[in-house]
């Protein structure tokens, strides 16, 4: 870790209650989810993190609490420093404040968020599912999502399955 | 093209008006631009000079579906892309056709999952498949000579 990673990493702890996770070399800090607007905040206007390079969510079912991590990388330019940052989250219709208002491309990764793992992002403007239909139904990065599997089809059960496919008419 | 020997000296050939139509059906197929994927390369390499599909007349892709007859989907069709797709092919005027280019296309391939269409034939009737992953630009003009034979047994009351 570089000297100045470790005092932002330290002055972070400190105010909001943070723990580090370091993992080879890099560095992430477990926050809080009411806490997450403040850190964001503090990140980019005292130590230059201008850039929101990813916002995203790992399930970990079928574990409870927590369920999911959110997961926030930024860097800094200035600096050519990366930092994360990781949310953990309660229960299986989570919550978490948005960051819309820190960084604007965050507007998109909540989105994402919303669409494939159904973390509900409180204080987005507009959110609407971005990679799926709209009409999609679940949300298929939860674990617990069925993967749709279909059987394959030899000469032994080829007619069989066949009935069951659904061709399209003219 | 053997025409010689029927003509003789009289200066005229006779045939059915079926098989004529059929003939000239073959002879000016214009695919429609639908690349959905890795295939559409291989797709792109057949139309090109050292493949040359307008060697079976086939020489204008359209990229618009009211001005194509041969609908060559190439790549996997997405859950997202489908009505899409089905909007394209009810676009196209009769008479029309479908080749199912690759694995993905015509079974799903490899992405056996919730997001990936198991066969383009769900969406759209389709004409001929071609196998392959990609399938070579070989492949795909071998399809497409084989969708003519078809073409060539049509009667003209099927698309009546």
């Amino acid at each position: 870790m570089s000297e100045n990673l470790s005092v932002i990493s330290e002055a972070i702890r400190e105010r909001f209650a943070a723990q580090e996770y370091a993992f080879l070399g890099e560095v992430s800090l477990i926050v809080k989810p009411e806490q997450i607007v403040e850190v964001c905040k503090a990140l980019r206007d005292e130590f230059n993190f201008e850039v929101l390079t990813e916002e995203t969510a790992v399930d970990y079912w079928p574990e409870q609490s927590p369920r999911f991590h959110v997961v926030y990388r930024m860097r800094s330019l200035q600096h050519n420093l990366i930092l994360g940052l990781r949310v953990p989250l309660e229960g299986n219709a989570p919550s978490i404040p948005t960051i819309e208002g820190i960084y604007k491309n965050a507007n998109w990764f909540e989105r994402e968020l919303w669409d494939m793992f159904g973390i509900h992002v409180e204080g987005h403007s507009d959110l609407r599912r971005i990679v799926l239909p709209y009409d999609w139904e679940g949300h298929p990065l939860r674990k617990d999502y069925p993967l749709g599997y279909e059987e394959v089809q030899f000469s032994f059960n080829f007619d069989e399955i066949d009935i069951r496919k659904p061709y399209a008419k003219e | 093209m053997g025409v010689e020997q029927k003509l003789g000296n009289m200066g005229f050939v006779t045939t059915t008006l079926e098989q004529a139509v059929n003939w000239s059906r073959t002879r000016a197929m214009w695919p429609m631009l639908f690349g959905l994927a890795c295939c559409a390369i291989e797709m792109m390499a057949a139309q090109a000079s050292h493949y040359d599909m307008s060697r079976f007349g086939m020489e204008l892709m359209r990229a618009s579906p009211r001005q194509s007859d041969l609908m060559i989907v190439a790549g996997r069709v997405s859950r997202k892309m489908a009505p899409v797709l089905r909007r394209l092919y009810d676009q196209m005027p009769d008479p029309k056709w479908v080749i199912s280019m690759g694995d993905c296309a015509s079974c799903g391939g490899v992405f056996n999952n919730y997001a990936i269409f198991q066969g383009v034939d769900e969406v759209v009737p389709v004409d001929v498949y071609v196998a392959g992953c990609p399938p070579r630009p070989e492949a795909l003009i071998h399809g497409v000579v084989t969708l003519y034979e078809k073409v060539q047994g049509e009667k003209l009351t099927d698309w009546a």
